[in-house]
């Protein structure tokens, strides 16, 4: 590996990046493994910081697409360019693909499949508390300040309590967020 | 009813899904209502109650739920359907994303790109909390699936360096010691 200069860290090798994504992808049960991509990149590999994840986990769920993909996708290509968003993108799922395929065709033979149905179910729901801790991590960078305290609030109320439509919502506060920390002629921070 | 040849078969999956890719704003599960329209009504490659057993292989198996249609595609016209339902419904709107990405990323450094990170850091972090709610809504989970996104979001607060392995593991034995004992 080449010794990092002062500002830009070592390429990532493909390969590792399509070794991560491929898991990322085959375990990935009831959607979500946001909380799980983010441990990856950011806390086992410093890939990435926060801010730049989190910003993009926004970005991905306002287009258009499953989010995860899109996550995929912002990430590769972060670390690798159009290269990186390729293998992430096919890494994550070649898997999937595969397997769902595979359930589909077993299906009617494990029809009496309440053991495989537990795993499911609990898988899922210990990667929702990997999304939590996720949130978590998040919500520690942000109530330092008033303004994106307030900005995580309003977005989970509306989303999640209110149910209403994440894109609307999100087109509506993300600039006031946004304006909110604009830089300001003249002031200090 | 399948399509005359694998080709038309072909053809017609990606005049299905390509659309539908580019317009899943805020993700897969919001074309899922138009698609079974299409895929039933419209194109009569399933029946109505094979698309919702279909629905229901898709969340139990890995990936998104947008993996949905790969087993349209499948169920239309084998493996090669699948692989083409595949690329069509994730490819169009990964083309996209990468583009937004380019730009993103073309302004990094910038006063205004540091702001527009900041202030879309707290957006994430809300859909996060958000999507945690909504998936339990969704999945009509009882305490046992609260307690389990608790736990392991504990233990990754508390012994942060734990493989996520083991803790998607300890889910699935929480649930089989829980299945155990109900019976």
């Amino acid at each position: 590996m080449p010794p990092p200069s002062a500002s830009e860290k070592p390429l990532v090798p493909l390969l590792t990046i399509a070794r991560v994504f491929f898991w990322t992808g085959v375990l990935s049960f009831g959607g979500g493994l946001t909380g799980w991509i983010h441990r990856q990149v950011v806390h086992t590999f410093h890939w990435m910081e926060e801010d730049d994840f989190l910003s993009g986990v926004a970005l991905a769920q306002v287009l258009p697409g499953a989010n995860v993909t899109n996550l995929c996708v912002y990430v590769g290509y972060r670390l690798r360019s159009y290269a990186g968003a390729a293998v992430t993108l096919f890494s994550l799922l070649a898997g999937p693909t595969v397997l769902c395929v595979l359930v589909a065709m077993a299906y009617h033979r494990v029809s009496e499949y309440s053991v495989l149905q537990a795993c499911v179910d609990g898988v899922a729901a210990a990667a929702v508390g990997l999304n939590l801790r996720l949130g978590i991590i998040g919500g520690q960078r942000v109530i330092r300040r008033v303004a994106p305290t307030i900005a995580m609030i309003a977005t989970f109320l509306a989303v999640g309590v209110f149910e209403w439509p994440l894109v609307p919502v999100v087109l509506v506060l993300a600039p006031l967020s946004v304006a909110a920390v604009w830089p300001r002629k003249g002031a200090d921070a | 009813m399948r399509e005359d040849s694998p080709l038309a078969a072909y053809m017609a999956l990606m005049a299905v899904f390509v659309p539908f890719s580019l317009v899943a704003i805020g993700g897969g599960p919001s074309v899922f209502a138009p698609m079974q329209r299409e895929a039933v009504d419209v194109r009569n490659w399933l029946s109505a109650r094979e698309f919702i057993e279909i629905f229901a292989i898709a969340r139990v198996a890995p990936g998104p739920g947008s993996m949905l249609a790969t087993l349209i595609g499948w169920k239309v016209a084998g493996w090669g359907g699948a692989l083409v339902a595949t690329a069509a419904i994730f490819v169009p709107s990964s083309i996209v994303c990468l583009g937004v990405s380019n730009v993103w990323n073309r302004y990094r450094g910038r006063a205004w790109h540091k702001a527009l990170e900041t202030g879309l850091a707290p957006i994430g972090t809300g859909l996060m909390f958000a999507g945690v709610l909504a998936i339990f809504r969704l999945a009509g989970a009882g305490p046992l699936a609260w307690g389990t996104a608790f736990v392991v979001a504990g233990l990754l607060t508390f012994r942060p360096r734990v493989h996520p392995f083991a803790l998607l593991l300890l889910g699935a034995v929480a649930f089989n010691i829980a299945l155990f004992f109900a019976r």
